[in-house]
């Protein structure tokens, strides 16, 4: 029997909940931003009158209030989204227990095995669609095929509040029709090389020699290769919140652009404590460490790179980084946030080859140091210890990333 | 204008087997109000005050009013504002 998978996304989340909770906005626009004040003021979610207006997400608070004078801004309730987000769980695990989460507002749904007691895929997703309005006053657009990707490209479709399916009768007259960045894993640099052939919409791609496609993007030519023509197979993996960690990553808008590498040093060395912290914290080491950086123009990149040795030591994660930093940021324009996550993780326990020309004694004595640092900040506050080189900046090096908020996206891949 | 959002005070039961029932409340103006019957329960948003939550369906003087318990507290919509 062929899959029958539903790609569930809630329309304009977090704007869709701050909309039941204030009736007294109907009609008016909405957007759901930071606070203005501490510079976090970038519109999160728009509500589609105020996207109608030309609103998008991203935006600083400024520029959609110029393209939007009448825009209301209300500050982001995590919590309460969080709540929202584990009711439509609740929802969906009444159809099947194959859920996996993308993000906190979309999710797929393997429901093959549920057809017997709940009828067919358009059934249940109507049945959704339907309770999530009466139950949760929100609204959510379903996508139906036989693979998650065309599932997702179904939800998309039509959207507020739409239904759609994709079956093997459909789809190439009407997914073949889109454009190819609406698919998953096209971003913005593999869009542009595409362009550049003249492959405009999936059908297109779908029809491309494949070598030709890997001989261009290499291995991922293929994947989208497959993804246009659905020849996805991926499970729907059931994964609760408590997922194996795969990663551990910081990122933070700073209180002020940074202008220089000294800028740069002090907040990659603010989050890189609290990434590294937190891997001894949970008795981990990193095999790659990966920076991401956006500028004042909100233009957006991340680079990786592989590390000799397994690791939990702060400076080593911290050269890294910088080294990150220093081989790929040119300073075109001041930058406005910075990340920094520790990939591919191993139990901190893993036996570890060593190596003639690392000093493994030094290693033991940092790894010391930082677990000393660890205890005192832990029983005096962050703030209690610090490194001298931090003092060359207040305002910068105030920062406590730790504890600041962090919401992580999840990869396609699962690791896989 | 008032918001349609009243939160009320609400005695509730809980049975032995740990089912929570409403029992009385009281409206803003200070007015007990008896629950003589629970009709039904289930999740429902309310448009009108801005929420959702387990609506309760009441019978009050043989009247129908609903009770929503949102997360830890409880409302109710008010008629008009």
């Amino acid at each position: 029997m062929e899959k029958v998978v539903l790609h569930s996304d809630a329309n304009c989340f977090y704007a869709s909940v701050e909309m039941l909770y204030h009736p007294e906005y109907v009609g008016k626009p909405l957007a759901v931003g930071g606070d203005p004040e501490a510079r976090h003021g970038i519109v999160l979610t728009a509500n589609y009158i105020a996207k109608r207006s030309g609103v998008k997400t991203g935006m600083a608070l400024w520029q959609a209030k110029q393209v939007c004078p009448d825009l209301i801004f209300v500050p982001p309730r995590m919590d309460l989204y969080l709540k929202f987000s584990s009711m439509l769980r609740e929802i969906y695990s009444e159809y099947t227990n194959q859920i996996e989460p993308y993000g906190c507002d979309e999710a797929w749904l393997d429901v093959t095995d549920s057809s017997l007691l709940k009828g067919n895929g358009r059934k249940i997703a109507e049945e959704i669609n339907r309770r999530v309005k009466k139950e949760l006053g929100i609204t959510v657009s379903i996508g139906i095929s036989w693979n998650k990707i065309f599932a997702k490209l179904g939800s998309d479709y039509k959207k507020p509040d739409g239904i759609t399916e994709f079956n093997r009768t459909n789809y190439r007259e009407l997914i073949w029709k889109l454009p190819v960045s609406d698919l998953l894993y096209v971003g913005r640099s593999t869009n542009r090389t595409l362009q550049k052939y003249g492959i405009r919409t999936i059908g297109e791609l779908a029809r491309t020699d494949p070598n030709f496609l890997e001989r261009q993007l290499g291995k991922m030519g293929l994947v989208i290769f497959s993804f246009a023509n659905g020849w996805d197979d991926s499970p729907v993996t059931a994964e609760s919140y408590h997922a194996p960690i795969k990663s551990i990553g910081n990122s933070t808008t700073t209180p002020r652009d940074l202008e220089c590498d000294q800028d740069v040093q002090i907040i990659l060395m603010a989050l890189t404590e609290s990434v590294a912290a937190r891997l001894r914290k949970h008795g981990f080491k990193c095999n790659e460490v990966s920076i991401s950086i956006r500028d004042n123009d909100l233009y957006h990149f991340s680079r990786q790179k592989k590390i000799q040795e397994p690791t939990d030591i702060t400076d080593e994660i911290m050269k890294a980084a910088y080294q990150l930093f220093k081989e790929n940021y040119h300073w075109s324009r001041p930058i406005r946030s910075l990340g920094i996550r520790a990939d591919d993780l191993v139990m901190g326990t893993v036996p570890v080859q060593l190596d003639l020309f690392m000093n493994e004694q030094r290693r033991e004595k940092q790894e010391k140091l930082d677990r000393a640092v660890d205890e005192i900040r832990r029983r005096f506050g962050y703030h209690s210890v610090q490194r001298a080189f931090m003092y060359q900046d207040k305002v910068l090096s105030s920062l406590d990333a730790q504890k600041s908020h962090t919401v992580h996206p999840v990869g396609y891949f699962n690791g896989r | 204008m008032e918001s349609y959002k009243v939160y009320v005070e609400v005695t509730v039961k809980f049975s032995t087997d740990g089912v929570m029932m409403p029992v009385e409340f009281i409206w803003e103006d200070g007015t007990k109000y008896i629950i003589d019957k629970v009709k039904s329960k289930e999740r429902c948003a309310s448009r009108k005050a801005g929420g959702t939550g387990i609506m309760y369906t009441v019978l009050v003087d043989g009247k129908e009013c609903h009770l929503y318990y949102e997360f830890d507290k409880w409302f109710m919509e008010r008629k008009s504002a």
